[in-house]
């Protein structure tokens, strides 16, 4: 499952970060890495970005770098 | 002695600096970058203490150009205490980069701030656990109210005095330290300022920085630097790039996991308020709401301070040149350059200033990145993302600090891209001309027609030069900070500096221009001018008069329509211009050559062939949209009853 095709409210890890080291590096940079939970808390109308929050931090993320998250859900 | 001060954006950095040190701060760009730092002279018991805040940055293994000066910076001789500011309320994130800074092996502090925010949300942090941890001392901190400034400094200042050097925390696979081990023998001192170690880290890592200081200096390195990489991605299935920044981020997790115990959360506000300023629909009301509010208060600032300052410096040449004998060359340049003067002082920064504080507190209080969350699906569309809507807004009060305003984009291709369309938004200066002649001949409309138009091509051009020209924008990735309360210091030096980029550097331009305006007024080579314009003027079905001003509207662009007035020798438009030529002199006035101060600021940015790039560009666009906008007019002429 891609970030891209999270609903809102929902929680879930990241497996893999695709698509070249650009993305993937600056997701580090703002310390979100595979393994990590993440939970989607705001989707923005009209094909806009989403809002997700991990370790006490809100990041906003577009479409874009959201597909290239690959995520799991969490097997409670 | 010296201490530098880094930490990650919004963990309240700037506002500890400017609780310390008071108004005497100077920036400075590192060597050869527009990178900035600022400095200023502290006094802590009696000592003068240099403090020096760096750029905030997430990580120093960071791929843009301020990171990689930030930690050439920090390893160098130079700095004689690293003063680490980290988030209370993003303890985890704020200690990979504290983990970072520590393998440097310089004396450091870690000053945890915003307690009080973090006791709100119920968290309880152990600093002494903390402390025993990391082998570093870690105070607690409110910065905005000023609480542990003085402990840390002092803290600092003793940890300075000592040369007490942190200690890294030893990376759990042994492969990666035998790595490091390997690497840091070829450097014992060999390269300045640089901990053997912290440099093997870096190196294998990635290191770009300081690969050519090293291939210079210690070229049998190289190649064991590969052959480490290489077996390390062997070994452990990834790049050591990623093999180290993992390890980090688990032992932040731990050691949060370790001090942090999180109660109960007492902030529900800012849920509440993100519900309103982010809702899908509510969100965009309240934006407009916002920037309208924003743009009526900096209009009205700048209108009631624009007046007088403009005839107070119209009777001043006017002195001058009746004292100097009006006429003469030299009164002639004399009141050129009081009016490039005037330019600055009675046209700009009263509508600058205002805007600036308004961005800054907008900024501060954590708006701006929410508007970036907003408009980022209209801004893909142009083939940018949400952040560049910051150079876009500022466009609509003057070009210069919106092209400024793209340093804060990361990639090349988004800041040429966001300054190249923010220089078509009609700034301050252009809506002299819309209201001056479209909106006051042919009706509010009609101008309003113009802006939207404006919009229509910058859309299209947009989307043109990304899907041409430039590779895809790699998309929004912005850290969304909780909404604070905004210190006025900090938004006050925020303004102070921006400011200052627009009076040591487009100023001056000005006054030259304006001086050479003169001069050429004064040998008379306006019909020069027009001749060289003709080609331009015809196609466009405009009066060849018209050249001159439009010459001269590259100094200002309000300049274009008071010269208009003086070229065609009426005092009433409507008595030498028709309805369609109003337009079509309007659109190329809006588009065409950003003006000097503007040109100026964006060859700081960029290039000077990037700068004539765009200037080219715009020509070219503001011949194409006025000549539709001019087929267009003809059209519907007849239906809005204009004479043609």
């Amino acid at each position: 499952m891609r970030l891209v095709d999270v609903e809102q409210e929902q929680e879930v890890r990241i497996v893999d970060i695709q698509g070249g080291k650009g993305v993937a590096r600056k997701l580090q940079q703002l310390s979100l890495m595979p393994g990590d939970r993440v939970r989607v808390t705001k989707r923005a109308p009209l094909r806009g970005p989403l809002l997700v929050e991990a370790h006490g931090r809100s990041v906003a993320l577009g479409r874009g770098v959201a597909a290239k998250v690959e995520v799991e859900q969490i097997s409670s | 002695m010296k201490i530098a001060l880094i930490g990650q954006p919004n963990c309240g950095k700037s506002t500890l600096f400017n609780q310390v040190a008071g108004y005497k701060a100077e920036t400075g760009n590192f060597p050869g970058t527009t990178v900035k730092y600022t400095e200023s002279k502290v006094q802590v018991l009696g000592e003068k203490v240099d403090l020096v805040d760096l750029p905030g940055t997430y990580s120093l293994t960071g791929t843009n150009l301020a990171e990689k000066e930030v930690l050439r910076y920090l390893a160098s001789h130079e700095v004689d205490v690293i003063l680490n500011v980290v988030n209370a309320t993003q303890l985890m994130q704020g200690l990979e980069l504290s983990l970072e800074l520590m393998e440097l092996g310089k004396p450091m502090v870690i000053g945890v701030n915003m307690m009080d925010e973090a006791g709100r949300l119920g968290y309880d942090i152990d600093g002494p656990a903390l402390r025993e941890k990391l082998g570093v001392p870690v105070l607690p901190l409110v910065a905005r109210r000023g609480r542990g400034i003085q402990k840390l400094f002092t803290t600092a200042l003793r940890i300075g005095e000592n040369g007490q050097s942190s200690q890294r925390i030893p990376f759990q696979n042994p492969s990666l330290e035998e790595a490091i081990a390997d690497i840091a023998q070829y450097f014992d001192g060999k390269i300045e300022g640089w901990d053997p170690e912290a440099l093997a880290i870096r190196l294998l890592e990635d290191g770009e920085e300081m690969q050519e200081q090293v291939e210079k200096e210690v070229p049998r390195v190289i190649p064991e630097i590969e052959n480490k990489k290489q077996a390390i991605e062997k070994e452990l299935g990834k790049e050591p790039l990623w093999a180290f920044s993992a390890e980090r981020h688990i032992l932040a997790q731990e050691l949060t996991e370790q001090v942090l115990t999180k109660g109960e959360e007492r902030m529900t506000w800012q849920a509440r308020l993100d519900k309103a300023f982010l809702h899908p629909f509510w969100g965009y009301v309240l934006l407009l709401i916002v920037l309208w509010t924003f743009f009526q208060v900096v209009y009205k600032v700048g209108i009631t301070l624009e007046d007088p300052l403009l005839a107070a410096f119209n009777a001043l040449s006017a002195q001058l040149s009746q004292w100097i004998g009006s006429g003469s060359l030299l009164a002639n340049v004399v009141v050129g350059g009081v009016q490039g003067i005037a330019g600055g002082a009675a046209i700009v920064l009263p509508y600058l200033i205002p805007f600036l504080v308004g961005m800054g507190f907008m900024e501060d209080v954590g708006y701006l990145p929410r508007v970036a969350f907003l408009m980022d699906a209209l801004m893909r569309r142009l083939g940018l993302h949400g952040k560049a809507i910051v150079p876009f807004i500022l466009g609509y009060g003057c070009s210069v600090p919106a092209v400024m305003s793209t340093r804060t984009l990361e990639e090349k291709r988004d800041r040429f891209l966001s300054a190249t369309l923010a220089t078509m938004i009609p700034c301050a200066a252009r809506v002299a001309v819309i209201f001056g002649l479209v909106a006051y001949y042919l009706g509010s409309q009609v101008a309003l027609g113009i802006y939207i138009y404006n919009l229509v091509v910058i859309a299209i051009v947009g989307r043109l030069l990304s899907n041409r020209f430039l590779k895809d924008t790699p998309g929004l990735i912005l850290e969304v900070p909780p909404y604070r309360l905004p210190s006025g210091r900090t938004v006050f030096h925020k303004t102070w500096f921006r400011a200052r980029e627009f009076i040591l550097e487009a100023w001056p331009l000005l006054i030259l221009g304006s001086m050479a305006l003169e001069l050429a007024n004064h040998y008379r080579i306006s019909d020069l001018l027009n001749t060289l314009l003709q080609p331009v003027t015809w196609v466009l079905g405009l009066p060849s008069a018209v050249g001159m001003p439009l010459i001269f509207g590259v100094l200002r662009k309000e300049l274009s329509l008071v010269m208009l007035r003086q070229a065609l020798g009426v005092m009433d438009f409507s008595n030498a211009l028709s309805p369609v030529q109003m337009i079509t002199f309007t659109i190329f006035v809006v588009f065409y050559i950003p003006c000097l101060a503007t040109l100026a600021a964006l060859r700081r940015e960029f290039s000077t062939r990037d700068t004539v790039l765009i200037a080219g560009l715009s020509v070219v666009i503001a011949m194409v949209a006025a000549l539709i906008a001019r087929g267009f007019a003809y059209l519907i002429a007849p239906v809005l009853s204009f004479q043609i």
